[in-house]
């Protein structure tokens, strides 16, 4: 277990040392740099920024320097806004994104962990079907579809709901709707066939010819088992809200971090690109690692280390 | 009763012998015959064929070309002249839309072409086992732990600032590349584990059959049903990235045009002008879908254990 531990934690710093390496590399031997304008700035005016922003260091020296930073939790100055670091920026606007992903997680498990089990229950009859059906549209629907769309009929056409901005509760169903919609198709797609595989399992006659009423051979027998590779699934699943989010958060003008983040690409804010990114793969890391330690509670016929990843 | 000499007649042999064998199928037989049981696949399979016909042929038999303005005819509905209607400019969306295609599909396929790569790279990492499997998957561990897109997304930065302004697609194709091997490879790896400890594989050691030819001859044949079906589901998810960073402003640049750029643009003038949204979206839909049912079909064609 701790063996175990070490080397999850050891992989994980590896992981991260690769991102930044090649983020750092990335953003640096890009030609140009941040501060040139279509006008050349005089010489002195130039290497005054580049020595404010430690940029006349050697690279080497400029990496290290960042790594020592990173470290402390510093991610360094945005090159864009000036006086602002980039931890500042995900302070402020990563609890919005949170928010959002969280409602949106939420709704992707409370109807696609039922549809899954239903269409299990019911399967090759009409409900499978549906299901189905739908969990495939989910699945080929890129985000900025569902969300466009949800946008023309619930904002435009009927006025139901207000199309973009933050703050109130109203105005986080539509991105929260658009960015749940592949994981919850995903999720029911994941919960039927592992439900259908459960439910042709010995134990389950076994439950039933003991004679436990109905409910519980379901709840307990099968969906307590059955619910194991969704858990899995919840590492992926931050991934892919997050990602998500890039999108989702432009098109309904969400003030969050995934907005941001597009905006400091056209930008070229490139300290931003870089600290998103690392404390991104920080927090997927970390909710990975947190999944598969949590993973044998459910099944205590897993043991760690034995786990295939899905992405 | 009278029993007439007739009934004691042998009846005359109707089955002849050679008829009850039937020609053995190949697995190939086999999977295509299981294939065209599934109508979702096969009528997806169509889709597939005629989106690829559209792209290769639509843009020469369109009369406008996907960049030709016509500032008298902006913003048009569809009609008989303009199927899809015109965009801001007054270009014709259908002939854009099928321009599209092209990209999306050509980036489809790249993406496919690079699974071969990660065919390769699994084989050898799990053929040749120990160390260098420890050290090639340890490779492919890291790269995993980091969500594709926000690979492809640096690698979208970093390739557009250095190669010239036309040259958002290669920088697509390049950062798609570098990353759509690795489940590939994972995928191909685990197959060669269980296949290697096989009897056939031995035999073939001990008739003196190089690793190289075993390698290639005899254990990546034997897992061609998961690389087909894993090459089929990794299209659609391209297709997917490409319309994602597009939408994003990292894809193609104006004038050319992707259903990614194509829905982007369409999005300012949602209100007023919803077709332009529609086509294109509809467009990545369907395509998505046909992929997606195809590969679902091919996964259960080519399973030996759905085998009756």
């Amino acid at each position: 277990m701790l063996n175990y531990l070490v080397r999850r934690i050891l992989y994980a710093l590896g992981a991260l040392l690769v991102v930044v390496t090649v983020t750092f590399l990335f953003m640096h031997i890009i030609p140009g740099g941040p501060f040139q304008r279509e006008k050349a700035l005089p010489e002195a005016v130039k290497a005054n920024i580049e020595a404010r922003y430690n940029l006349d260091q050697p690279l080497h020296k400029q990496y290290f320097d960042y790594l020592l930073h990173l470290a402390k939790g510093d991610l360094g100055p945005s090159y864009k806004y000036r006086g602002r670091t980039v931890n500042d920026i995900i302070a402020e606007r990563f609890p919005v994104s949170m928010q959002l992903g969280g409602v949106a997680v939420v709704i992707a498990l409370l109807i696609g962990v039922p549809a899954g089990i239903l269409a299990a229950l019911k399967q090759n009859k009409v409900p499978d079907y549906i299901v189905m059906f739908f969990s495939t549209i989910g699945i080929a629907m890129p985000g900025f579809v569902i969300g466009t769309v949800l946008m023309y009929f619930l904002a435009y056409r009927w006025g139901l709901l207000p199309a973009a901005m933050w703050g109130t509760p109203k105005q986080v169903i539509m991105p929260a709707i658009a960015l749940a919609g592949a994981p919850t198709a995903f999720i029911a797609r994941l919960t039927r066939s592992s439900m259908l595989d459960v439910l042709s399992q010995d134990y389950m006659k076994t439950a039933v010819a003991k004679g436990l009423p109905q409910s519980r051979v379901l709840w307990l027998h099968a969906v307590k088992n059955a619910i194991i590779p969704v858990v899995t699934y919840m590492g992926p699943l931050l991934a892919t809200i997050l990602t998500g989010s890039f999108v989702v958060e432009n098109i309904f003008a969400v003030p969050g971090l995934g907005k941001h983040f597009v905006t400091s690409i056209y930008n070229r804010d490139y300290t931003v690109i870089l600290g998103v990114t690392v404390f991104y793969c920080v927090f997927l890391i970390v909710a990975n690692l947190l999944v598969d330690l949590a993973y044998p509670l459910l099944d205590p016929r897993i043991k760690l280390g034995g786990r295939k990843e899905i992405v | 009763m009278q029993l007439s000499p007739e009934l004691f007649k042998p009846l005359e042999q109707k089955v002849e012998q050679k008829e009850l064998i039937r020609p053995s199928t190949t697995y190939w037989q086999d999977a295509w015959r299981r294939l065209k049981q599934n109508p979702a696949a096969m009528i997806s399979l169509g889709v597939i064929i005629l989106i690829i016909l559209l792209a290769i042929f639509g843009p020469m038999l369109s009369p406008y070309t996907y960049s030709e303005q016509d500032f008298s005819r902006r913003n048009q509905g569809p009609s008989a002249e303009h199927w899809f209607g015109t965009d801001g400019l007054g270009r014709d969306l259908f002939t854009r839309v099928l321009y599209g295609a092209r990209i999306s599909l050509s980036i489809g396929f790249v993406a496919a072409l690079v699974t071969i790569f990660g065919v390769l790279y699994g084989g050898i990492s799990g053929f040749v086992g120990g160390w260098l499997d420890n050290v090639m998957m340890r490779f492919v561990d890291i790269m995993y732990s980091i969500p594709f897109l926000l690979w492809v997304i640096l690698l979208m930065v970093y390739l557009k600032e250095i190669l010239p302004q036309d040259a958002g697609l290669i920088s697509m194709y390049l950062a798609l590349g570098l990353v759509y091997w690795l489940p590939m490879a994972r995928i191909v790896r685990g197959q060669i584990l269980s296949l290697k400890e096989q009897e056939f594989v031995m035999a073939a050691h001990t008739i003196g059959a190089s690793k190289r030819r075993i390698l290639l001859r005899h254990l990546i044949p034997n897992c061609m049903g998961p690389i087909i079906v894993t090459a089929t589901l990794t299209i659609p998810q391209a297709i997917f990235t490409e319309a994602f960073l597009s939408f994003i402003g990292l894809g193609v640049s104006a004038p050319k045009a992707s259903w990614g750029t194509l829905a982007s643009d369409a999005l300012v003038s949602l209100k007023s002008h919803p077709h332009l949204l529609f086509f294109p979206s509809a467009a990545i839909c369907i395509t998505l879908l046909a992929f997606n049912f195809l590969g679902d079909g091919l996964r259960d064609a080519l399973d030996p254990k759905m085998r009756k």
